[in-house]
């Protein structure tokens, strides 16, 4: 899945599709978008954290809501047959995004956190035990580290770490000796949020495999940035956030291997996941509906529907150049300065984000200046604590790109650092 | 124009760059620390009292992180000379917003209101009032 040639994204076209991109800030903060200060114009280089979401998927999660608003499964009026045929249907069309093979591999659960929970729940709570391993890598997000350690402490499973090397990629050396015929689960960032890197999961899933371990792939950086293929990485478990791609917040997913959802006992009880109640007992429904107890989020999960096919339609071959190039770019153009530091590993070896930080500026102090200038990044530890601790820092700055930013905003993003560094000086 | 221009006008990336009472005290009456768990700033505040064990003498920090939480720990020890531990405690968010004479972002009014909080937490902790280990903003 290298960078192919193809036809560049449209970007002046795309970005018609998201008006919030024409909009101006810096006003009261409690009326978005109305005050007298609102007179700067907004370059978002927050994606990674939350992307922006198009006409096209506000019209559905509109039209959800104007048109056939209903509760799911449970009705047999005319609204909800019309509600419950989206909703399944949308987990189809989300299947087919990762290539998946159908809505019964295809979970909706909030988001990535949740996805992780589940599994970690559902499957590592009864499995685990003293004796068995699971192996994590260094730079994971909190979402998939911190739910693994107390899962781990909770069963006596050991919980271990593949190191991450001087230029931020993986050791997989070290992943190879790591994982053995104790380890039950290796769970890996495919694209990790902090430091940019692709980590070779088709490779780590065989070593996985090799051993009798799943292999759980945390694709909240990758899926809404690069095609993402489960049968060719032979993932047992991926997550991933709409929020991320184009889609609502309050709507993720897990994907999992059928055989392996179908041994797996329910995370959640109640509605909509039974197939049949008595006092003394329950049976569950089928997949995926066994994993998705109560009322969910029924137009998010519509919306997500939506976000795919617009992603599609644009290619996801061409996002992931798009982005490449943006963040080789930034790359570029941030190192020009020796007082800047970017995690990670080169230009074109990274998904669309640089984490950075400029010598005697603290990344808040920096965000905060590039606020000024209508500049949206994050600054923090990006829920990677662990690893900013590795790299020796509390916090960073990170710029993060999609489909519709340009290299004009990256050039103003490397000006408004000039201005910080000038200002600090 | 927004807050980022505002906020750091020369008087915090003074106090930020030339930071007043740096350093640690060699006889504290008391000294605290404090932290920000999701920004990584950190600052420990010792003060001496007056033989009449109330009135604040001298104050010195130290400590690590943005400029803004540096900035607000610089001109507190400028402040509290002269105040009584009454006083201290009855400062507010607002004064400390106050003296560093500018808005502060919503986001950021942990990282203004740390070292005042730390210095509030270890006059407590000396008068016996509280007993915690370190003070930590959200
Ligand atoms: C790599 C990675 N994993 C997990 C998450 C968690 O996603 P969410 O907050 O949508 O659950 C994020 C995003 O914050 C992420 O970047």
């Amino acid at each position: 899945m290298g960078v192919q040639e193809s036809e560049p994204l449209d970007v002046e076209r795309i970005r018609e599709d998201f008006p919030i991109l024409e909009r101006r800030v810096g006003g009261d903060v409690e009326s978005p978008g109305e005050g007298d200060g609102d007179d700067t114009p907004l370059i978002y280089l927050d994606n990674a954290a939350t992307s922006q979401t198009p006409d096209q998927v506000v019209d559905v999660i509109a039209d959800y809501y104007r048109s056939y608003n209903s509760n799911v499964h449970r009705g047999i009026h005319s609204l909800s047959q019309e509600a419950s045929v989206a909703y399944e249907q949308a987990h189809d069309r989300v299947a087919d995004f990762v290539n998946a093979d159908g809505r019964e591999e295809v979970v909706f659960t909030k988001n990535t956190t949740e996805a992780e929970n589940l599994v970690a729940y559902a499957w590592g709570l009864a499995e685990l035990g003293p004796g068995d391993e699971v192996v994590l890598t260094e730079m994971e997000h909190h979402a998939s580290l911190v739910t693994w350690q107390q899962i781990g402490k909770r069963t006596g499973a050991d919980v271990k770490y593949v190191r991450v090397d001087d230029e931020g990629r993986l050791d997989v050396d070290h992943a190879r000796e790591l994982i053995t015929d104790d380890t039950e689960m290796v769970s890996v960032v495919h694209v990790s949020n902090t430091l940019g890197t692709i980590n070779p999961v088709e490779e780590i899933a065989d070593v996985a495999h090799d051993h009798g371990a799943y292999v759980f792939v945390d694709g909240a950086q990758s899926v809404p940035n690069r095609p993402v293929d489960v049968k060719a990485m032979d993932a047992d478990f991926l997550a991933f956030s709409g929020h991320k791609m184009c889609g609502p917040t309050g709507i993720g997913v897990l994907y999992g291997k059928r055989e392996i959802l179908e041994e797996m006992q329910p995370y959640l009880y109640g509605g909509d996941m039974i197939r049949k109640v008595t006092f003394e007992d329950a049976t569950w429904e089928e997949l995926p509906w066994k994993f998705e107890a109560g009322t969910p989020n029924i137009a998010q999960g519509i919306a997500l529907a939506a976000a795919c096919d617009y992603l599609d339609d644009l290619g996801m071959d061409r996002v992931e150049t798009h982005e490449n190039q943006l963040a080789a770019y930034a790359y570029d153009r941030l190192t020009e300065h020796d007082d800047v530091t970017v995690y990670g590993p080169p230009g074109d070896e990274r998904g669309g984000l640089v984490a950075f930080n400029v010598d005697g500026v603290h990344a808040h102090d920096l965000s905060s200046i590039l606020n000024d200038s209508g500049i949206a990044i994050r600054a923090g530890d990006h829920c990677t604590q662990p690893l900013h601790d590795k790299l020796g820092t509390a916090a960073s700055a990170r710029a993060s790109f999609y489909v519709y930013n340009t290299r004009e905003e990256v050039d103003a993003l490397v000006e408004a650092v000039d201005e910080a560094r000038q200002l600090f000086a | 124009m927004g807050m980022g221009s505002d906020m750091y006008r020369q008087q915090i990336l003074d106090h930020y760059k030339n930071p007043r009472n740096h350093g640690e005290l060699e006889d504290p009456t008391f000294t605290h620390t404090g932290e920000n768990p999701t920004c990584g700033d950190t600052i420990q505040v010792d003060v001496r009292l007056e033989d009449d064990g109330d009135t604040i003498e001298y104050v010195a920090f130290s400590g690590d992180g943005c400029a803004i939480s540096q900035a607000a720990a610089s001109l507190l020890t400028e402040e509290l000379p002269g105040k009584t531990l009454e006083e201290l405690q009855a400062m507010d968010r607002d004064d400390m917003i106050d003296m560093l004479g500018v808005d502060i972002s919503p986001m950021r009014i942990k990282c203004a209101v740390l070292a005042e909080k730390v210095a509030q937490d270890g006059a407590k902790i000396h008068t016996g009032e509280i007993e915690i280990e370190t003070t930590k903003t959200e």
